[in-house]
C-alpha cells in the first residue's frame, strides 16, 4: 500500500479550541484532522450506542467478501467457525468450509496435502504469502481485512466510501499513474485496487435483494465491521447493564455518604 | 508505621467501626449502608468471573479440530500413537489372541469392571487415551521393544501401573481404566476422534 | 505489652491474637480507621483514592492478559486479537486495560494539579511530592513499554522514536540506543524486554506508592485551605467519613470507565495501531498517546536535538525542584490571588500543549508550541520564584473549623463551605 501522505490543512484553530477545555480530546481531534478528505457519514444498523448488526446485510456482505473481496483480500483471524454468529447453521457453516481446500500437514511420508476445510480452520488466504500477493496485484499489497474497520480514520464509513468513491474519468487536470485509480476518498486520490464493486447487479444476493452497487457497499461494510468487533453486540448489551448497575450504586453510596456526613456538617 | 500506638481517644474517633448510632436516624442509615454494601458486594463478585471465566478454555481451543485416524497401515499386533487435543490416543490393532484374553477375564477380577465389548466400536481395534488415569503419565506398551507390563496390554513407569489388552487396570495404583475417547468410524479404514 | 505481645485493643479472639503478635488490624485502625483527616477535603481528595484503584485494576487486567499474550514480533498481534475474539471476556479484559491506561493518567493528572493548586507539594510535604513525581515517571515508562507490546504500526514507530531520543546523548547515545534494541533496530528482542520491563514496573510503583502513602501519613494531608489542623475539630476519622466520600468518588469513576470501555473502547487510541508492525512503512502522522502529547509538543518545540530531549525530561525534572522554586509560605492558591490566575494559565498552557503534539510539525503549531513551552518553564522557574516575594496573600483563615463552620463551634450547616466542598 502507498504512504498515506499528509496534505497541507486548513486551519481549524477556533472549532477546535474547544476540545481544549477537555484537553485528552485533543488526541482522537488531532487524528480527525489529519484525514482532510471528509469522509461521508453512512447510516448503519450498527450505528449509535444500542446498534446491532442486522443478519441479512452480514450474510449478504459475508457473500460480498467471497465472491468479489477475497481473491485478493485475506481474512486471517476468521475462522469459518466465527460464521455462526451471521446467523449461519452449523451445517451452513460446515458446507462453506468444506467448500475450500485447506493445506494440512505434514502427513506420514512429510508431505503437505490439502483437505477440505473444517469449521475450525482460519479463512483460506487468496496468496501463500505477501510475496505472492504482491506479484500478482502490480507490486501493491491487498492489506488484510480482519481488523480493517478498525484501522482506517472513519471505519466503516471509510470503507463504504472507498468502494463507491472511484471515478473514471479523474477530474479534469489530474493524472492517474498507469496502473493506478482514482479515489475520491483514498488518501492522495491514487489506489492501486481497480474499483472492485462496479456495476449494479454485478452478483445475484441469495436473499433476492437487489444487488445495487451501494447495497453492496454497505453489505461489506457491514460485514468488515463485524469482522473487526464481533464482541460489538455483547459489549453494548453489558455496557448499558454495567452503567445502570453503577448509576444505582452512586445514588446509594451518595445517599449514604449524605447520612454519615449529616452530623458533621 | 506506628506499630505500638492504640486508637487514640479524641471525641471524633469513637463509634466509627460498626458500632452504628441509636435511634431512627442511625436504623435508616445502616439499612442504607448494607443496601449499597450488598449492592457493593454484588459488583465486585460480578467482576470476579470474567476473570476465571477467561482461564477456561477459549473458544479456539475448544473447536479445536478432530483428528482423523488411519487404520489401513497398522499391522496386526502394532500400535500407532496419534494426538487429539494436545494428548496420546493410543490405537491398537489387537491380535486374536489379544482379543481372547480381553473377553476371557471374569469382571469380578476387575478394579473397575467393565467388558471388553463395552470398550470398543469394532473388532480388532482399540482406541484408548493413552494417559495413565493415575497422575497423567504416558503408559509403554505401544513400540513392540516396550514393556508392557504383567497383563500384555499397558505398563506405567511412573508407578508401576498395569493394564491388560484392553486397558483395564489390573496392578498398580491407578484407579480406573484408560478413558476411551469419542470417536467414529468415518470409513472401514478410518475412524475420526473426537 | 506483658509477655512481649502488642497491647491489642479488639476484642474478636482471631483478630486479637494476630493483631498482639502482629499489630496489622491496630495498623489499619489507625492508618485508616481513627486517621484524623483536615474535615474540609473537597472531591480533589478523591483522585489520590482512585489512583490507587486504578493501579490494582491495570495489574489485575494486565496479569489476564498475560495469561494468552505471546511476546513474539511474528505472534504478538494475532495473540492480542485472539485474546479479543477467541478468549471469554478476553475483549473486556483488554479493553479495561487499554483505556485504563488513559483513566489512569486522567486521575494522576488531576492529582498532581490538586496538589500544584493547593501547594501540597510545600514544607513538610517535599518528599512525598517527590515520591509522587516518581511514580509518575513510572508510570509514563509503564505506559510507553506496554504500548509496544501489541505490536501495531504505532507501537514499532513509537517504540523506534522514542528509543532514538536516547541517542541524543552525545558520546555514548548510539551506544545506549543499541543496548536497549539488544540489537540494531527495535525488533523481537526489544519486545521481549519490554515486555519483562511491563511486567515488573508496575510493582515498582506499587513499592513507591506504599512509600508514597507512608510519608503522606506522617505529615498528614494537606486541604483546600492549606492550613494545618490545630486540633480535633479541625479533623475527622478517615473512616467512615472519608471511606465513604472516596466510594462516592470511586463510582463516578468507574461510570467514566465503562462509557469507555463497553461504548468508545478506541476513541482514544490511533487506528494505526490495528495495522500490523512494518519496519519498512512510518505511518505519515505518528503521534504519541494522548498523555504523552504535551511532552512530545515540548520535544518538537526544540529545533536541536539534544535539546528537545533535554528539555522534555526537564519539564519532569522541574517538578522534583519546585517545592524549592515556590518559595511563599502560602500553600493553597485561593489565597495567592496573582499565582492562581498564573497557575490557572499554566493548566490551559498545559493543554494547548497537548493539543499542539498532536498536530502535525508545522505552523502555526511550532510557533505556538514554542510560546507554551517558555510559559511551562517559565511559571516554574521566574513567576512561582518572583511571586513569592512580591506576591500580597489573602489573610488566612484561623482553623479549619473556622472556615468551614462559620464561627467555630459545631454548628450544622456549612454554610460557609463552597459547593465542592459541601457536596
Amino acid at each position: 500500500m502507498p504512504v498515506r501522505t499528509l496534505p497541507m490543512r486548513k486551519l481549524k484553530a477556533a472549532a477546535l479550541a474547544a476540545a481544549l477545555s477537555l484537553g485528552f480530546l485533543a488526541a482522537p481531534a488531532a487524528q480527525a484532522a489529519e484525514g482532510h478528505i471528509s469522509i461521508p457519514d453512512t447510516r448503519f444498523s450498527f450505528d449509535g450506542v444500542f446498534g446491532t448488526f442486522d443478519r441479512g446485510e452480514l450474510q449478504r456482505g459475508f457473500q460480498v467478501y467471497k465472491e468479489v473481496c477475497a481473491a485478493c483480500h485475506s481474512l486471517r483471524l476468521l475462522s469459518y467457525r466465527n460464521l455462526r454468529d451471521i446467523g449461519l447453521s452449523e451445517a451452513e457453516v460446515a458446507a462453506i468450509a468444506a467448500s475450500y481446500q485447506i493445506q494440512d500437514g505434514p502427513n506420514d511420508n512429510g508431505e503437505m496435502f490439502e483437505r477440505p476445510g473444517r469449521a475450525s480452520d482460519r479463512f483460506r488466504k487468496p496468496f501463500a504469502n505477501d510475496a505472492a500477493a504482491r506479484a500478482a496485484n502490480n507490486g501493491a499489497l491487498p492489506p488484510d481485512l480482519s481488523v480493517i474497520t478498525k484501522a482506517r480514520v472513519g471505519g466503516a464509513d471509510y470503507i463504504h466510501a472507498l468502494l463507491t468513491g472511484y471515478q473514471d474519468p479523474p477530474p479534469a487536470g489530474v493524472t492517474v499513474m498507469e496502473g493506478m485509480h482514482y479515489n475520491k476518498y483514498f488518501p492522495g486520490h491514487q489506489i492501486g485496487m481497480a474499483p472492485p464493486i462496479n456495476s449494479d447487479g454485478q452478483l445475484q444476493y441469495a436473499d433476492g435483494t437487489r444487488a445495487t452497487v451501494d447495497q453492496m457497499a454497505r453489505d461489506v461494510s457491514t460485514f468488515l465491521t463485524w469482522a473487526a468487533e464481533p464482541e460489538l453486540e455483547q459489549r453494548r448489551a453489558m455496557g448499558v447493564r454495567v452503567i445502570l448497575f453503577l448509576v444505582i450504586l452512586g445514588g446509594l453510596t451518595y445517599a449514604v455518604k449524605r447520612k454519615v456526613w449529616a452530623d458533621v456538617h | 508505621m506506628a506499630e505500638t500506638l492504640a486508637p487514640s481517644s479524641s471525641p471524633n474517633t469513637g463509634n466509627t467501626l460498626g458500632e452504628g448510632d441509636h435511634g431512627p436516624e442511625g436504623t435508616k442509615r445502616d439499612f442504607l449502608k448494607l443496601v449499597a454494601g450488598s449492592f457493593a458486594a454484588v459488583g465486585v463478585g460480578a467482576i470476579v468471573w470474567p476473570f476465571i471465566h477467561s482461564m477456561n478454555p477459549a473458544k479456539d481451543v475448544l473447536a479445536l479440530a478432530s483428528t482423523d485416524v488411519p487404520l489401513s497401515h497398522i499391522a496386526e499386533g502394532q500400535a500407532v500413537t496419534v494426538m487429539w487435543r494436545g494428548k496420546p490416543v493410543f490405537v491398537r490393532h489387537r491380535t486374536a489372541a489379544e482379543i481372547q484374553e480381553a473377553k476371557a477375564v471374569p469382571l469380578g477380577e476387575l478394579r473397575d469392571p467393565q467388558p471388553d465389548s463395552a470398550r470398543i466400536q469394532r473388532e480388532p481395534w482399540l482406541v484408548v487415551l493413552g494417559v495413565c488415569t493415575h497422575l497423567g503419565c504416558v503408559p509403554l506398551g505401544q513400540k513392540p521393544t516396550d514393556a508392557r507390563g504383567d497383563f500384555g496390554g499397558w505398563f506405567c513407569p511412573c508407578h508401576g501401573s498395569h493394564y491388560d489388552t484392553s486397558g483395564r487396570i489390573r496392578r498398580g495404583p491407578a484407579p480406573s481404566n484408560l478413558a476411551v475417547p469419542d470417536y467414529a468410524f468415518t470409513s472401514d479404514t478410518q475412524i475420526r476422534i473426537g | 505489652m506483658a509477655s512481649g505481645l502488642h497491647d491489642s485493643s479488639f476484642t474478636n479472639p482471631v483478630v486479637r491474637w494476630i493483631d498482639q503478635r502482629m499489630p496489622v488490624f491496630t495498623m489499619l485502625q489507625k492508618e485508616y480507621g481513627t486517621f484524623p483527616t483536615p474535615r474540609n477535603f473537597n472531591y480533589f481528595w478523591n483522585f489520590g483514592a482512585l489512583a490507587m484503584i486504578n493501579l490494582v485494576i491495570m495489574i489485575a487486567t494486565g496479569i489476564f492478559l498475560v495469561m494468552n499474550y505471546t511476546p513474539h514480533t511474528a505472534l504478538a498481534f494475532e495473540s492480542v486479537e485472539r485474546i479479543m475474539r477467541d478468549v471469554n471476556y478476553g475483549w473486556l479484559i483488554r479493553y479495561v486495560h487499554m483505556n485504563g491506561a488513559s483513566m489512569f493518567f486522567i486521575v494522576v493528572l488531576v492529582h498532581v494539579w490538586r496538589g500544584m493548586y493547593y501547594g501540597s507539594y510545600k514544607a513538610p510535604r517535599e518528599l512525598l511530592w517527590i515520591l509522587g513525581v516518581v511514580i509518575f515517571l513510572l508510570m509514563m515508562a509503564t505506559a510507553f513499554m506496554g504500548y509496544v507490546l501489541p505490536w501495531g504500526q504505532m507501537s514499532f514507530w513509537g517504540a523506534t522514536v522514542i528509543t532514538n531520543l536516547f541517542s541524543a546523548i552525545p558520546v555514548v547515545g548510539n551506544a545506549i540506543v543499541t543496548l536497549l534494541w539488544g540489537g540494531f533496530s527495535v525488533d523481537n528482542p526489544t519486545l521481549n524486554r519490554f515486555f519483562s520491563l511491563h511486567y515488573l514496573l508496575p510493582f515498582v510503583i506499587f513499592g513507591v506508592v506504599f512509600l508514597h502513602v507512608a510519608a503522606l501519613h506522617i505529615t498528614g494531608s494537606n486541604n483546600p485551605l492549606g492550613i494545618e489542623p490545630k486540633g480535633p475539630q479541625d479533623t475527622l476519622p478517615f473512616h467512615p467519613y472519608y471511606t465513604v466520600k472516596d466510594s462516592v468518588g470511586i463510582v463516578v469513576y468507574l461510570i467514566v470507565f465503562a462509557v469507555l470501555v463497553f461504548f468508545a473502547p478506541n476513541y482514544l487510541g490511533h487506528p494505526d495501531n490495528y495495522i500490523p508492525a512494518n519496519p519498512l512503512v512510518t505511518p505519515a502522522h505518528i503521534v504519541p498517546e494522548w498523555y504523552f502529547l504535551p511532552f512530545y509538543a515540548i520535544l518538537r518545540a526544540v529545533p536541536n536535538k539534544l535539546g528537545g530531549v533535554l528539555m522534555m525530561f526537564g519539564a519532569i525534572a522541574v517538578l522534583f525542584v519546585l517545592p524549592w522554586l515556590d518559595r511563599s509560605p502560602v500553600r493553597s492558591m485561593r489565597f495567592r490571588p496573582i499565582a492562581k490566575w498564573a497557575f490557572l494559565l499554566w493548566t490551559v498552557n498545559f493543554f494547548v500543549l497537548m493539543y499542539c503534539g498532536g498536530m502535525p510539525a508545522e505552523e502555526p503549531y511550532v510557533t505556538i508550541s514554542r510560546l507554551a513551552t517558555a510559559y511551562y518553564f517559565a511559571y516554574f522557574l521566574v513567576i512561582l520564584p518572583l511571586l513569592a516575594k512580591v506576591e500580597r496573600p489573602l489573610p488566612l483563615p484561623e482553623s479549619i473549623a473556622k472556615a468551614v463552620l462559620r464561627g467555630g463551634g459545631p454548628v450544622p450547616g456549612g454554610a460557609a463551605a463552597k459547593p465542592m466542598e459541601k457536596a
